[in-house]
């Protein structure tokens, strides 16, 4: 069964559709993943420096977002996003009317699920910097600024990079669902071409390999970096 | 440098500032953007390349010229139509949605633009045969439904039939069938109805009968359609072009090029090319 | 807020509890168990390279894909409907149970490798020492250490698989998203009834963590010999 030349680039094929689709996936994963990043860093911040309050509200984000399946949260945002995003920007004084677009919406929900497995990422890598060279840095007279760009981020990231490859490799899994927020990638793209051609197993099979070609080259990528993050490490091999 | 919370603070309010702000929605003069799902032949279908089309585009494109705006169609699952449109993600559906009482209470509606009943499909194979095949009944006639449906049930006992979910058609086998212990599967994607048809999971599925038509053309040696057209009560008052509550205006306009296309024959034309038969109702 | 319609709305998701707790944990079981065998197979070559191959499919993939592979692209073939599996693939139940066990068992035999690996080759050696066979070591010795050392990154994996089965929801499940989702459909009040199905998952998971680092302070090595826990 399947016809492989449905796959093909000419006039009848799905193939430029599938490759554009490909690429909006590695896009809204990527964008996805930054969203996480920069709320992932916050929480752990918060949690690790904060007072009492900011530590309460990082610790409840985490465990809500860890504890809620992912298909809800996306929902969630998709149909109550659009209401939060009208509230603040009316209250910073916005002229209305507002909307999101289905990249942006896919972009924060799952960086917002993102966010939550970073922040503890973060958190446990910040945790495993020896204090003394803290310290030392500060000894010498270093701004917190100074301190986290040349003591605390090379060393944290050592210890954070392999768990934040698998966090990446998450994100592209989580982009798949958020097809409901009308953005077409490749989960969507696959599931059109499948109920219009009938072709149901040869799409999906195709989408299966285009998240796998995404996976194993970025893969590829994170251990270039946990390489390049390992030099000058004692025993590091290389 | 000190980086304090309160910069971060301001940095990620700007930020979210921009992002809310970035897509304005239609500013005044721009486009007018209609959301179809473009899987539902014939009605909305996508090409290969993305490019949607089918007898709602080819109307869509009509009314468009008679009534003089520009517009733009953006492909979305049917999962989440209604609602994206309530929050003003665009500013129309057209996408067969039938008028009911209930829609009527969050959305508005253009005229009706088809009027075609509601009916089963099944497999040749299965041996099932609804009774009243090529009858139609009215859903507001109770006596006439009652009968109809308990001969309808007693056929289907312990059978599935499946159905796009949030449609007319769930709604009637929700009321009407499910009460009787016939179970109902409801997809969220149209055409996945079919696929489980054909391949005997489904022991019947439900649809607009234009829809079913559309699926027999390609399958016609396989499968076939039975029982009454339903109309009426909870099967609404035929497909049309849904607007947000409160824009009477742009539902004017849509129904007025409606009303002239209905006049001077175009509409029963396109009906004709893309259904091989007329199913729009005289406005 | 609404409060007859929450707490009827509450009530309307928790009849999907039974289905989900079921898919929830018959997938961990079923995943456990294929996941044991893939990490036996490890033992020759190209048992390892089908393990190998078989977790780089599996969790290089989403699970959303492989439950359609399975519920739609499966059902494609003649040869499959007419052979005797086809009475499981075509019940949606049997569909998503697959999918979540296959699924599961790509992710657990990786958390299991890590723990076998952990396992102090002296422990095995002692085992052998005192007459034990390969079943028993793996009974006696193997497994138990493994599985300490697995909990923390199994306990998480626990609590995706609950996540999880939302999933099936997509093929025609009224597991509690599934209901849910077709509530949303009959009400379009979406917001409160996705939040009373969070608060429902959000429940469970929290009571799993309670639980596993309530096994993880058990089995903690301190904790051995101690008579009072």
């Amino acid at each position: 069964m399947g016809d492989i030349g449905l796959l093909g680039f000419g006039p009848d094929g799905w193939g430029l559709v599938l490759f554009r689709a490909g690429l909006m996936t590695l896009a809204v994963s990527v964008a996805a993943f930054l969203c996480g990043l920069v709320l992932g860093t916050l929480v752990a911040w918060a949690r690790v420096g904060g007072n009492r309050v900011m530590r309460a509200l990082a610790e409840a984000y985490t465990v809500v977002l860890r504890g809620v399946p992912d298909i809800l949260v996306i929902y969630l945002f998709y149909f109550g996003g659009r209401q939060v995003v009208a509230a603040i920007g009316t209250a910073l004084g916005f002229a209305g009317p507002f909307d999101i677009s289905g990249f942006v919406a896919g972009m924060l929900a799952i960086g917002l699920i993102s966010g939550a497995s970073q922040s503890e990422v973060l958190r446990g890598a910040y945790q495993a910097v020896p204090r003394g060279t803290i310290e030392a840095g500060r000894v010498v007279g270093m701004g917190r600024f100074t301190l986290f760009r040349r003591v605390i981020a090379p060393q944290a990231m050592v210890t954070a990079l392999p768990a934040m490859g698998n966090q990446w490799q998450s994100v592209i899994k989580e982009s798949a669902l958020v097809s409901v927020t009308g953005l077409v990638e490749t989960m969507r793209q696959v599931s059109v071409a499948a109920g219009t051609t009938q072709e149901h197993f040869l799409f999906y099979a195709a989408g299966a390999v285009i998240y796998l070609i995404i996976t194993t080259l970025s893969d590829q990528v994170f251990r270039l970096a946990e390489r390049r993050s390992l030099r000058g490490h004692q025993g590091a091999g290389y | 440098m000190n980086i304090t919370r309160s910069t971060f603070l301001r940095a990620g309010l700007a930020a979210a500032a921009t992002l809310a702000t970035g897509a304005p929605l239609l500013a005044q003069g721009k486009k007018l953007v209609f959301a179809t799902e473009g899987a539902f032949p014939p009605f909305n279908m996508t090409k290969p390349d993305g490019t949607l089309y089918g007898f709602e585009m080819d109307m869509l494109a009509e009314i468009a010229k008679r009534a003089g705006f520009e517009y733009e169609l953006i492909a979305q699952a049917w999962d989440g139509m209604i609602q994206g449109l309530i929050d003003g993600k665009y500013d129309a559906v057209i996408d067969s949605v039938t008028i009911t009482a209930k829609r009527l209470e969050v959305v508005d509606f253009s005229l009706p633009y088809t009027t075609g009943g509601s009916t089963f499909a099944v497999m040749k194979e299965s041996g099932i045969a609804l009774p009243g095949t090529g009858t139609s009944i009215n859903l507001d006639d109770a006596a006439a439904t009652d009968a109809a449906i308990a001969q309808i049930a007693a056929v289907l006992e312990g059978k599935t039939v499946g159905v796009h979910v949030s449609t007319i058609q769930a709604d009637f086998l929700d009321k009407y069938l499910a009460p009787r212990g016939i179970t109902i599967r409801t997809y969220p994607n149209g055409p996945d109805v079919y696929q489980d048809l054909s391949n005997g999971r489904l022991d019947a599925a439900m649809a607009s009968a234009t829809n079913i038509a559309a699926f027999l053309e390609k399958n016609a040696e396989t499968a076939t359609a039975t029982g009454p057209a339903f109309s009426g009560g909870v099967m609404g008052k035929g497909a049309a072009i849904v607007v947000q509550k409160g824009k009477g205006e742009l539902a004017d306009k849509l129904s007025a090029a409606l009303q002239s296309m209905s006049d001077d024959g175009t509409l029963a034309a396109l009906s004709n090319q893309w259904f091989g038969i007329n199913v729009t109702p005289k406005l | 807020m609404d409060l007859t319609f929450i707490s009827g709305m509450f009530q309307k998701i928790l009849t999907g509890l039974p289905l989900t707790l079921n898919l929830w944990l018959l997938s961990l079981a079923g995943g456990a168990c294929l996941a044991l065998t893939l990490n036996l197979m490890r033992q020759n070559r190209i048992g390892n390279a089908i393990a190998a191959t078989y977790v780089f499919v599996f969790r290089g993939t989403p699970l959303l894909i492989q439950i359609f592979m399975i519920y739609y692209g499966l059902a494609g073939f003649g040869f499959i409907r007419q052979s005797f599996l086809w009475p499981f693939l075509r019940d949606p139940y049997w569909c998503g149970l697959l999918a979540l066990i296959l699924n599961d068992a790509a992710y657990s035999s990786e958390i299991l490798r890590g723990g076998l690996r952990a396992v102090p080759k002296g422990a095995v050696e002692a085992g052998r020492v005192s007459g034990m066979g390969r079943a028993t070591i793996l009974r006696r010795i193997t497994l138990p250490i493994a599985t300490r050392q697995a909990l923390p990154a199994y306990s998480n994996e626990v609590i995706s698989m609950l996540k999880a089965t939302a999933l099936v929801s997509t093929i025609t499940l009224m597991d509690m998203t599934g209901i849910a989702r077709a509530a949303i459909s009959e009400t379009w009040r979406a917001v409160e009834i996705l939040l009373c199905a969070a608060v429902i998952y959000l429940v469970i998971s929290m009571l799993v963590t309670r639980a596993s680092a309530w096994l993880e302070q058990r089995l903690s090595p301190w904790q051995f010999g101690r008579t009072t826990p």
